[in-house]
């Protein structure tokens, strides 16, 4: 998948399951202040991704998805 | 008080439907397809609380939570409760709901097909619970004190007002909000369609259920959710409160017998139990909302327990079941709402489709047409499979 295609579904995704506008996400900033997750919504988050890219994200991956630029880098290393 | 039901969506739509004879009972093709010996449910729309609730309060809730949340609010608003007050008292919350069957049953099958339980999301536990509907409201409407879910299977709601008034008057609380939720949706019931329980009048669904009637053939399920405020005397006069009514009496009982088929026995203590609790002459009850559902022993039964502890009074008997369909955990807390908006309003709803008695219910004064009535005092029963019973009196202020 490309770059920019990735990107875009990525956070048309968490935008429309977390409802906020996707221009409130950007590559540097935090996914969980921007999405509002505690400890339950960071399941929801990685179920999603898991459901639309087929991509499981570890417990032990996690710590280092900080920002949403981690987030793209994690899913296009797991989709090459 | 505050109710979501298939009457409607809230107090006043209620009162009018009440005071029409109105059924919400239809018939859901649907639920044939799913192999159902009878299509008909109560019908009503799940809320839609995108706006109002955010994102993070909603994904905990099941379909019943919705109705409950619109019910409690709508009661929060006319007892005069903001949230100033709940945020500084320890107001209670006891609510009857005995199923979350839907949300179960969606997260078994996403296991089941995913292989992955993360993949079930973090609103699967917290609405599969039986306590679902008191988690989520109490965590809405940050309530601090008691936080329970009553599970008495048809006689939760009516159990959660009684054990409510209960701690009230030993002084434990001083407001608790008390109710009723039932899930609709056919999953929940399908089990319970599957043992014959319910009416196949599906050509005529505003007949189907019909409560006392010789020729009733089972109950129609229905659901929704009702709230009421219970508060001590002094605490609703100390802040100004609406006071609409007075809990004088809680009483219940289990019948010791059949796990399905109530008797005679048990009902009747959960009457007399009530009544003296009460401390109340018979004859000042005017009216008894009964909890006949529509099923052939259930009625009957309860139609020799009221004769029983009655005697040669009767007042108006009727079952409000015969528009709204047996709303279960919800109905012993709908059925207060009712039976309250009737007194309020100086009417007692027609038991519809009540044509011919039988030989049990001809003992009884159960009107067929709305009544006009002034009454200060009503009796409530609620019973439940396990035979559960339980009966509260209230009286109007």
């Amino acid at each position: 998948m490309e770059t920019q295609q990735l990107i875009k579904e990525v956070n048309e995704a968490l935008a429309t399951e977390f409802e906020i506008e996707v221009s409130s996400i950007s590559a540097g900033a935090n996914i969980k202040d921007t999405l509002d997750l505690d400890s339950l919504g960071l399941v929801d988050m990685v179920a999603l991704i898991e459901n639309k890219f087929g991509v499981k994200i570890q417990s032990a991956d996690i710590p280092a998805i900080k920002i949403f630029e981690d987030l793209y880098n994690f899913l296009l290393g797991k989709l090459k | 008080m505050g109710i979501y039901s298939c009457l409607g969506k809230n107090l006043e739509e209620v009162r009018q439907s009440l005071y029409d004879g109105k059924s919400g009972i239809i018939f859901d093709p649907a639920r044939k397809e799913l192999g159902f010996r009878s299509g008909l449910t109560a019908y009503l729309e799940i809320p839609n609380l995108k706006g109002i609730l955010s994102r993070n309060q909603r994904v905990y809730m099941p379909e019943q939570a919705h109705y409950a949340y619109v019910a409690t609010a709508e009661a929060l608003q006319n007892a005069g409760l903001g949230q100033d007050y709940l945020d500084t008292r320890e107001v209670g919350l006891l609510y009857g709901n005995d199923s979350s069957a839907d949300a179960v049953m969606k997260s078994i099958d996403t296991m089941r097909e995913k292989k992955d339980t993360t993949m079930i999301g973090a609103g699967g536990i917290f609405q599969s619970m039986n306590s679902t509907v008191t988690m989520n409201l109490a965590c809405i409407f940050k309530l601090k004190g008691i936080n329970m879910t009553i599970s008495g299977a048809c006689a939760s709601g009516s159990h959660a007002i009684g054990l409510g008034s209960l701690l009230i008057r030993m002084g434990l609380q001083d407001c608790i909000v008390c109710g009723g939720a039932q899930e609709v949706n056919p999953f929940s019931i399908g089990s319970f369609d599957g043992i014959n329980a319910f009416s196949v009048r599906e050509d005529a669904p505003e007949k189907a259920s019909r409560p006392f009637d010789r020729d009733r053939d089972g109950l129609v399920p229905g659901g929704g959710a009702a709230t009421v405020i219970i508060e001590s005397y002094e605490s609703a006069i100390q802040r100004g409160a609406p006071v609409l009514a007075e809990i004088c009496g809680y009483g219940f009982s289990s019948n010791g017998d059949h796990i399905s088929v109530p008797n005679v026995d048990g009902p009747s203590r959960s009457l007399q139990m009530a009544i003296r609790e009460a401390g109340i002459d018979i004859r000042e009850i005017g009216y008894i909302n009964a909890h006949a559902t529509s099923t052939p022993v259930g009625d009957s039964n309860e139609a020799k327990a009221i004769a029983n502890v009655f005697g040669a009074y009767r007042p108006e008997v009727t079952s409000t079941k015969s528009q709204t369909g047996h709303e279960m955990w919800m109905a012993g807390a709908s059925e207060i709402i009712y039976s309250m908006l009737m007194m309020k309003n100086d009417f007692i709803a027609p038991n519809i489709n009540f044509e011919n008695p039988d030989e049990a219910s001809a003992g009884l004064n159960i009107p067929a047409k709305r009544v006009t009535k002034r009454f200060d005092t009503f009796l409530s029963n609620s019973f439940g499979f396990g035979g559960t019973n339980s009966t509260l009196v209230v009286k109007n202020i």
